[in-house]
């Protein structure tokens, strides 16, 4: 790959602070331990830089991004420099001005998330009572004349669910449903035995998703995220390392993707410390995984290695210890045998769930 | 929702509020973004998306390019322009004015 990467999309996480416990968050486990350490100013900068570099694309996420006290200025900021900007929130805590607010200083997009189709089913899987708050918040999205994209993660205990949950994004008119499966990692790893689905339920689902799309073409964009768990290759994750993402989080590390600070042996640069162009040219870390001279076999010489790129690093971590290794997602992994075990234990499930920690004191 | 309608020669069509034209300095072309994602325009699409303001009718959008694009017939230009509507609304970049 001879092409100079390019960043298209900046993914500022800009707090993990966030009142929902999801059971499959996928901020880092210790994040009670990483502060909020970028200032306004900082975010700014790194915004500018980020266009400088190419990035057209701007999610403003968390964590509940609604908790930083200086959105409306990272808005304002974000669409001065013509980025596409979209916020990412769980609509806690939100009101109705506050969102006229954001939008008339340029938001382009609200995504929110949603995960069940009742009260009791999102609650159970968020530790929050938020259900019939989000569907208020998706309203006010519309009613102020904003597109609106529904997110729901998706797993053993709403698969089934798939065909309320088009009825409901289509009853908020979204412009854009996401029913994503499951990352297996961080929170969801600790989980999986409670969230991965049979391979039955999954297909039905995806049937149901895909007859959706054809029905709601050009009113609705209506997209299935599969879980690799039940693929017979990895995804492209973040279309490959470096190539195409820049994460910066909460205390101002930049990565290539959103969990990477939990692989060992790579030294991620802040961006207090170093201006990001050179971050995402230079680094080591960025080149770790770039390109393909990293590659193992079987992807070394495999032909999709320019499709899927190897796969997940972190994935390959955290179920082989390996980062360097072919994702076990992948049918032609050596270490296949591990996903292959998961599915087989998805068929008796135990019933415990572990919720993310709160935020405040009662952390470690 | 109800069914969106064809895009026809009388249609004037609009951006979709989730849409937005911007200029890239790297590409030298337009982007018309969207949540996640972006398209890189052709110059030619560049041209017909700027003119889907809802002022405009397809069949004026077709007399404003088959003149910039001379000798280019009329009929060629048309076809174009439909087609390209027509993918851009199954992506619900672009709509009627009225719908």
């Amino acid at each position: 790959m001879t092409e100079e990467p390019r960043p298209y999309t900046l993914v500022a996480e800009l707090t993990y602070r966030c009142p929902l416990r999801c059971v499959y968050c996928s901020n880092p486990l210790d994040f009670t331990r990483h502060a909020d350490a970028l200032r306004t100013d900082d975010w700014l900068r790194v915004f500018r830089e980020a266009e400088a570099l190419g990035v057209v694309q701007l999610n403003l996420t968390g964590g509940e991004p609604l908790l930083r006290d200086d959105l409306e200025r990272l808005v304002e900021g974000a669409r001065g420099l013509d980025l596409y900007t979209n916020l990412i929130t769980s609509g806690i805590p939100l009101t109705r001005e506050r969102l006229e607010r954001l939008k008339s200083l340029g938001l382009d997009n609200v995504q929110v998330s949603i995960q069940d189709v009742t009260a009791a089913g999102s609650e159970r899987i968020a530790g929050h009572r938020s259900f019939e708050r989000k569907l208020e918040v998706a309203r006010w999205v519309k009613a102020l004349g904003l597109p609106l994209t529904v997110n729901v993660v998706l797993h053993r205990e709403n698969l089934d669910h798939v065909a309320k949950i088009i009825e409901l994004a289509e009853s908020l008119a979204a412009d854009r449903l996401e029913l994503a499966n499951t990352q297996y990692l961080g929170w969801a790893l600790s989980n999986r035995r409670m969230l991965l689905p049979t391979r039955e339920q999954l297909d039905a689902a995806r049937e149901v998703a895909r007859q959706a799309r054809r029905r709601l073409r050009g009113r609705m964009e209506v997209l299935f995220v599969t879980p690799d768990y039940y693929a017979d290759f990895p995804k492209a994750c973040m279309d490959g390392w470096g190539r195409r993402f820049l994460v910066v989080s909460p205390e101002g590390l930049v990565l290539p993707c959103h969990a990477a600070h939990t692989l060992p042996g790579l030294t991620f640069d802040n961006v207090r410390d170093r201006p990001l162009g050179d971050i995402w040219r230079e680094s080591p870390a960025f080149g770790a995984f770039r390109g393909e001279a990293w590659m193992p076999e079987p992807c070394r010489s495999c032909e999709r290695r320019t499709v899927d790129f190897g796969g997940c690093r972190c994935q390959a971590y955290h179920l082989t210890g390996d980062a360097a290794a072919t994702d076990p997602a992948c049918s032609l992994a050596p270490a296949h045998g591990l996903i292959e075990a998961a599915r087989a234990e998805a068929l008796t499930p135990e019933a415990g769930v572990i919720y993310r920690a709160a935020h405040a004191a009662d952390s470690a | 929702m109800s069914e969106p309608r064809a895009i026809t020669a009388e249609s004037r069509p609009i951006v979709a509020a989730k849409a937005r034209l911007r200029w890239d300095a790297r590409s030298s072309r337009h982007l018309l973004l969207y949540p996640e994602r972006g398209l890189i325009l052709n110059p030619t699409a560049a041209d017909v998306v700027q003119l889907c303001t809802g002022e405009h009718t397809v069949e004026s959008i077709v007399d404003t390019l088959a003149a910039k694009y001379a000798p280019q017939p009329r009929d060629t230009v048309e076809r174009e322009v439909l087609t390209f509507l027509a993918q851009m609304a199954d992506r619900g970049l672009i709509r009627h004015r009225d719908d």
